[in-house]
């Protein structure tokens, strides 16, 4: 079997087009997914049931239901209340954040509830806010222990970013498969997208890695 | 300085606190005996509201903890609280354990904080672990370093729930050695504890507690030698 590099050679710009809006999707839902899933995680952690319970329902939906479907909801669905000509990067952005933030939420409020008890109970007991004590005892400690599950979330997140397929999203996976459809080849154009999302992968945990590392030391 | 009257408490359909009644002077060392279960904790836990009671009153100092105008923190920084799995910050030094609570709630400047926390590591024999992570103490130097920064807010009265129970027995004695030290300093303090010789030596007065009651109190040498309910001869009889 012959390898065709001129078929990549020749794509290689929207390959890098589309790497580019890979990283900018994946970029947009982990700062809005950490945004919005921190203020979620908090309202599920909310004294009064009632408080929790849009929060609780949120998370149920967007872990329950289909990333795929989810797009199409906001794409097709949301996104045409809010603009005549609906931007399928856009559309991606936003479903990546908001189902990111589910996930987020989980991992922040089991981070918080991680932590001992007798941590907040100290801290309250020398005089600090309730606040106080979140900023400077309880978050630092959970905030490392979020680190790789934050990580494994924000990983699966690039993958899943290749679902913008389904609304022609411009990201690589949607350049791979134009390539692939043009010259009836299968392995030079999804090897190619293979390999450029296992460099972003590997670079987010190692990254992660880094993290780790870096704040356990104390 | 701290009086309670008709104190109660429940968790869920559990009467924890059946009607508490106690006056405890000005550097007055109160030593709290009594069974598992029978309400100890709670009963420190509600005089600093760790844990918020249902009836009665307490007052410390003249703050009302239930007047609406209370504000617990306030409160809170005027009663340190020492527990028995020690609560240290596990990600900061020693030094900072201690420094935190003196610079964001009394707002000192970091010097002040600093010095104070090297007098009371000095105090209690730690000095030379101010840079080190609670990790590497030992059980006897974790429960001082919690000590010293509960005395760092300058507390008016310390509550001490079973602050040698999670110890190594040749523990015991270091962290029993500093609270008698500030017992004898004239600290109030308000001491759970089965040390039997440390209610004997440094208390001024025994209150033995079961189901939710103060079921007697004394001072330790009636108390321990004449007790005069059946219930507390049945517990001494087990514990000493
Ligand atoms: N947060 C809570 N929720 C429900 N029940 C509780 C809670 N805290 C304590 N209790 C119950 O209240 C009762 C008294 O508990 P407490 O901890 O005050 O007893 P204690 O005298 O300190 O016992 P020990 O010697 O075992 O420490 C126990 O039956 C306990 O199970
Ligand atoms: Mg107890």
């Amino acid at each position: 079997m012959d390898f065709r590099f001129d078929i990549i050679v020749e794509y290689a710009p929207y390959f890098f087009q589309g790497l580019l809006a890979t990283i900018g999707v994946s970029v947009v839902g982990i700062i809005f997914g950490l945004i919005l899933g921190l203020f979620i995680g908090l309202g599920k952690m909310a004294k009064h049931p009632l408080v929790r319970l849009p929060f609780s329902w949120y998370i149920n939906f967007f872990r329950g239901t289909p990333l795929v479907v989810q797009i199409l909801l906001v794409h097709f669905g949301a996104m045409p209340l809010l603009f005549a000509q609906p931007n399928a990067i856009v559309s991606l952005a936003v479903s990546l954040s908001l189902n990111s933030a589910a996930y987020v939420a989980e991992i922040f409020r089991a981070g918080i509830q991680s932590i001992d008890k007798g941590q907040m109970e100290a801290a309250r007991s020398l005089g600090m806010t309730h606040a106080q004590a979140m900023r400077y005892i309880i978050l630092p400690q959970a905030l490392k222990r979020m680190i790789p599950p934050f990580a494994n979330e924000f990983i699966v997140l690039i993958k899943d970013s290749s679902l913008g397929m389904v609304i022609a999203a411009p990201e690589i996976m949607y350049w791979g498969k134009a390539a692939a459809g043009e010259y009836y080849r299968v392995w030079e154009p999804y090897l190619t997208v293979a390999f450029v999302y296992l460099v972003l992968t590997l670079s987010l945990s190692k990254l992660s890695h880094y993290l780790e590392r870096k704040y356990s030391t104390s | 300085m701290i009086d309670v009257r008709q104190l109660k408490k429940s968790f869920g359909s559990l009467q924890v606190l059946k009607g508490i009644d106690v006056h405890i002077r000005e550097g007055e060392v109160v030593v709290v005996i009594g069974p598992s279960g029978s309400g100890k904790s709670t009963f420190l836990r509600c005089l600093n509201l760790l844990e918020d009671f249902d009836e009665g009153e307490v007052i410390i100092d003249g703050i009302n903890l239930k007047a609406k105008d209370t504000n617990l923190n306030k409160v809170r920084e005027e009663v340190g609280m020492v527990f028995q799995r020690f609560n240290l910050f596990p990600h900061m030094t020693v030094l900072d354990n201690i420094t935190l609570a003196p610079m964001k709630v009394r707002k000192w400047p970091r010097e002040k904080a600093e010095a104070k926390a090297m007098e009371l590591l000095t105090k209690v024999g730690l000095q030379d672990k101010a840079h080190v992570y609670p990790d590497s103490l030992s059980g006897g130097q974790a429960q001082r370093v919690a000590i010293a920064r509960a005395l760092a807010m300058e507390p008016k009265v310390m509550l001490f729930d079973e602050p040698t129970s999670a110890l190594d027995p040749e523990m015991v004695g270091e962290v029993l050695s500093v609270m008698k030290q500030l017992a004898n300093e004239g600290m109030t303090m308000i001491v759970v504890t089965h040390e039997m010789g440390f209610a004997r030596e440094v208390g001024d007065r025994v209150l033995f507690m079961d189901g939710g009651y103060i079921v007697e109190e004394g001072k330790p040498e009636d108390l321990f030698d004449r007790p005069q309910h059946e219930r507390t001869k049945a517990f001494l009889s087990k514990v000493l």
